[in-house]
């Protein structure tokens, strides 16, 4: 029933740019509060944009999230540019991290970013090359 | 007002049509308009920071005045600890409660007390026995509460649904009144010496109840006139006895004092309605599970720093941490009294609190959806520099204001300098 309008946030992510970390959640969860998408569903959003937005500042090269919304879904595709994930399924292990020391003693890089991400997402998707980079597509219906 | 009632009113013929209020309000509840602010029903939570803020004191709190008291025949104070926090320490705390009785009361009772109970059930029920969500929110602030409610409704399942330690007194002492001193119910009065407007609305517009014992609340400020009057005739005594005070409950009107009276470790303790914000941001991600207890209220300080007060609130702090430092604390009730205040249903929440729906673009979502794309599309012609002259807080407010059709680009000194630019180039 999609009318083909679509509210579309483009955001950019810097490498350790811990300083902005949570700024892309917090203004997708504004912005979802603002189109009267349900509550739970704005807190699921929320949190996979966190994740993802702390998985670039982390792990990658720096990369981008991009977050589409229409009547009945949300999809938030986050895009890296490396160093893509060698092992996807330990990836996904609850616990599992490859974060420095520099970043654990930071308060982050506890092994929960991407399990948190599957849970809070309808469809999941990880798509990763080796140097090249990885992408983490989520979707989130929207029912009313 | 839309059906909505809050404490906070504004007083047209003071408001001069700055701009102080609308940046300060935590849920963009302001516009100028015409020259003269108003508040909406809807999105107010009545913290009070406009209030704080207005250079004129055009905003102001509805609260009852000593005149209201007298329909009662029989006269009860409650005296929280902010006031306290208004006079210097070595006036003592029985003085204090004595010059409130001389205002025209029966009786005056310490509320502290009473927090003394609220701190007993939320530990030895709420968290010991494990009834509620963790990491517990608790606020005897009702700013917090309808905060909650309006922007973060997924966390009411973490709020303990107990009635705040001014109903608690209300309860029993009016209960205790009615019964000892053989009077209907009609006629004892109960009356809150407030620090706040919040409060007020709080009684008025319930939360959790369908019923309040407290009959009405008094502004701190509007009295402190009266009261220093009345201490300095107290002056030549020695000390006043009589009255239940508490260490540990004076605590309660400064911010940390509710948790340390509750629990010893993994608490967090947050003041400022800008910093309960980030906290509850934190909290809605699922931060901070490791909490046991959350304690937020929207005023610096806790209740001390409270609009309706007249000392600063630092001051008033330090003065309430002393005052509870030095007083003795008595043993907190048992296990055994919290379970029979809790079957008896006595002090918890009979009505559910539902969220309240943020104020969306539109109640469709679809439609919500293309009024989005709009506001952005204004936004681009908007200078983003947030200077409030349009009456918006934001030019982000203004855009999504004018595709409401509640202002016009106009509005925006930027925009209408270009259209006279335009018109003159002909």
């Amino acid at each position: 029933m999609s009318t083909g309008d679509m509210v579309k946030l483009n955001y950019s992510v810097n490498i350790e740019d811990f300083a902005k970390a949570g700024d892309i959640s917090s203004n997708t969860k504004k912005v979802l509060k603002k189109l009267g998408i349900p509550s739970d569903i704005t807190r699921r959003a929320a949190i996979v944009t966190y994740e993802a937005e702390m998985n670039i500042i982390i792990h990658s090269s720096g990369g981008e999230i991009i977050v589409n919304i229409d009547t009945a879904k949300i999809e938030i595709i986050a895009r890296d540019y490396g160093p893509g994930i060698p092992d996807i399924d330990r990836a996904m292990q609850k616990g599992y991290s490859t974060a420095s020391d520099h970043v654990r003693e930071l308060g982050f890089g506890a092994g929960m970013g991407l399990p948190n991400m599957k849970r809070c997402s309808d469809g999941f998707l990880i798509e990763s090359q080796k140097g090249k980079g990885t992408t983490v597509t989520s979707t989130i219906h929207i029912h009313n | 007002m839309n059906g909505y009632f809050h404490s906070v009113v504004l007083s047209e013929d003071s408001c001069k049509g700055c701009t102080h209020c609308i940046k300060r309000c935590p849920t963009e509840a302001i516009r100028v308009r015409d020259r003269k602010a108003s508040i909406s029903g809807e999105r107010c939570i009545d913290c009070g920071e406009c209030i704080r803020v207005c250079p004129y004191h055009a905003q102001k709190a509805v609260t009852d005045d000593l005149e209201d008291i007298k329909k009662y025949k029989y006269r009860i104070a409650l005296v929280p600890p902010a006031v306290h926090g208004q006079f210097d320490t070595g006036i003592g705390l029985g003085k204090i409660l004595k010059a409130v009785e001389m205002l025209g009361f029966d009786e005056a009772y310490d509320i502290s007390p009473y927090c003394d109970i609220a701190s007993a059930i939320i530990q030895k029920y709420y968290l010991e026995e494990e009834k509620i969500t963790r990491p517990a929110i608790y606020s005897d602030c009702p700013v917090i509460i309808r905060l909650i409610q309006l922007r973060y409704p997924d966390l009411l399942e973490n709020v303990i649904p107990l009635v705040s330690p001014m109903e608690i007194a209300a309860r029993l002492i009016k209960t205790d009144t009615v019964s000892k001193k053989n009077f209907k119910r009609e006629d004892v009065g109960v009356f809150y010496l407030t620090p706040c407007p919040a409060r007020v609305t709080s009684v008025r517009v319930l939360i959790g109840l369908s019923f309040a014992y407290t009959d009405g609340l008094i502004s701190i400020r509007k009295i402190f006139g009266s009261l220093s009057k009345n201490l300095g005739e107290l002056q030549s005594l020695e000390k006043v006895e009589g009255y239940e005070f508490s260490g540990r409950g004076l605590k309660w009107g400064i911010i940390g004092g509710q948790s340390q009276s509750i629990v010893s470790k993994n608490y967090l303790a947050v003041d400022g309605i800008e910093n309960v914000i980030n906290v509850f941001e934190e909290l809605e991600l699922g931060k901070l599970k490791n909490m046991d207890f959350v304690e937020a209220y929207a005023c610096t300080g806790g209740c001390v720093g409270g609009p309706l007060l007249v000392e600063n609130a630092f001051v008033a702090k330090t003065r309430v941490k002393h005052l509870a430092d030095t007083t003795h604390s008595p043993k907190l009730i048992g296990k055994e009294k919290v379970k029979e205040f809790i079957e008896a249903g006595l002090f918890t929440w009979t009505e559910e609190i539902k969220p309240k729906k943020m104020v969306s673009l539109d109640p469709n979502i679809g439609k919500a959806i293309q009024k989005m794309e709009k506001v952005e599309e204004i936004l681009k012609k908007l200078p983003g520099i947030d200077c409030g002259s349009c009456g918006a807080p934001t030019c982000r407010a203004l855009a999504e204001d004018i595709v409401n059709g509640r202002a016009r680009e106009v509005d925006c000194v930027f925009r209408l300098r270009e259209k006279i630019n335009e018109i003159d180039r002909g």
